[in-house]
């Protein structure tokens, strides 16, 4: 009986945190942080290769 | 029999499905070939995408942008990172660190490297199991707290860990860059050769140390680490076929201990432990039940 609540539990861990990933995600997209992400990725990072 | 084993568990000159998934994973994630003979970046819409690995989007063949890249510039340009931690937190509860075990390819240049036949260590546990903290430390303090908060006196809000410590960012963008870009060889200084003794440094303990970049610093990893245990793909031990003969945890490149805690945080989701046992007690895969807490009338677990 005790297994079978934990087991419950983490199944309804699993579909908050989905749920959860997929509002983020979908709110960042609404934001358009995804071009944000783009603006960044396109160019070289001079930190990443060291140069500062 | 025995003989069988010990080739079972040193993989049998074959090349194991993690490598092959490895290799294409590294592959397609850093697939513009061009960008390496020109030294230039690919700049498709494909880089809006973050990839699930440490990945530097200043390597000139990736495809996706990194994800602790982005965090941290979404981060420091003082705003919550919807989209990032989103993907994140799909990736780690879908997958948990299957991405570190076969996708990763800063992973697959340790294993590589772990291949060499050199003397290993084995870390003490007095030193292994609190160095593993460190990459919780990294997370925190440079991917998440440096970033968002620390001005420097120019007035930007460096991304700490791409700049100080990512050696995925050295090895995959900046030596490339470097070798086909004279200006940007000669604004090489200081911060350049930090971040190369950096990455000799953990190149050069991956000979004698599994993953000593996974186990002990990366952040991406340590992200992921929290949703192994709850994760849709999950590892499983079954007890009954179990014959306690260890061959799992002697394979295990992180050192876990499979047969006490087989969705540990630390587990990367190789499958080595899977390929070496005898009785094929173990597995792995997307399933409903977590390991260590059966469904009733099953007898899969403990």
């Amino acid at each position: 009986m005790r297994r079978n609540k934990e087991q419950a539990a983490i199944t309804w861990l699993r579909i908050g945190a989905l749920a959860a990933a997929v509002c983020l995600a979908g709110a960042g997209l609404m934001r358009r942080e995804h071009l944000e992400v783009l603006a960044k990725a396109v160019r070289i990072c001079l930190e990443c290769i060291g140069i500062g | 029999m025995h003989r069988d084993r010990m080739k079972k568990e040193k993989g049998g000159g074959k090349i194991s499905f993690q490598r092959k998934v490895q290799f294409l994973s590294a592959v397609l994630l850093n697939g513009y070939a061009a960008g390496f003979a020109k030294g230039k970046l690919f700049t498709g819409k494909s880089k809006a995408f973050c990839v699930p690995v440490l990945n530097c989007y200043s390597c000139p063949g990736a495809l996706g942008a990194c994800p602790v890249g982005s965090l941290q510039a979404s981060l420091a340009g003082r705003r919550f990172p919807f989209y990032v931690l989103g993907l994140l937190m799909l990736f780690g509860v879908v997958l948990g660190r299957l991405a570190c075990g076969l996708l990763c390819p800063f992973g697959l240049v340790q294993d590589l490297l772990h291949k060499i036949p050199v003397p290993k260590w084995k870390v003490p546990g007095r030193i292994d199991r609190p160095a593993r903290s460190l990459k919780y430390v990294v997370l925190l303090v440079l991917v998440i707290f440096l970033p968002a908060f620390a001005v420097t006196k120019s007035g930007v809000n460096p991304p700490y860990f791409c700049k100080y410590l990512c050696p995925a960012g050295t090895l995959g963008g900046g030596i490339p860059l470097m070798i086909t870009d004279p200006v940007l060889r000669e604004l090489a200084g200081f911060l350049f050769d930090w971040k190369v003794l950096v990455l000799v440094l953990i190149l050069t303990s991956s000979l004698f140390i599994h993953r000593p970049f996974c186990r002990y610093l990366c952040p991406l990893g340590a992200f992921y680490s929290v949703f192994n245990r709850f994760s849709f793909y999950q590892m499983h031990l079954e007890r009954t076929k179990c014959v306690g003969c260890k061959a799992c945890e002697r394979s295990c490149p992180m050192a876990v201990e499979v047969t006490k805690n087989i969705n540990s945080p630390e587990c990367i989701r190789c499958g080595k432990c899977r390929s070496v046992c005898p009785t094929g007690a173990i597995s792995g895969g997307f399933s409903r039940n977590v390991s260590g807490i059966p469904s009733e009338g099953s007898e899969n677990t403990p």
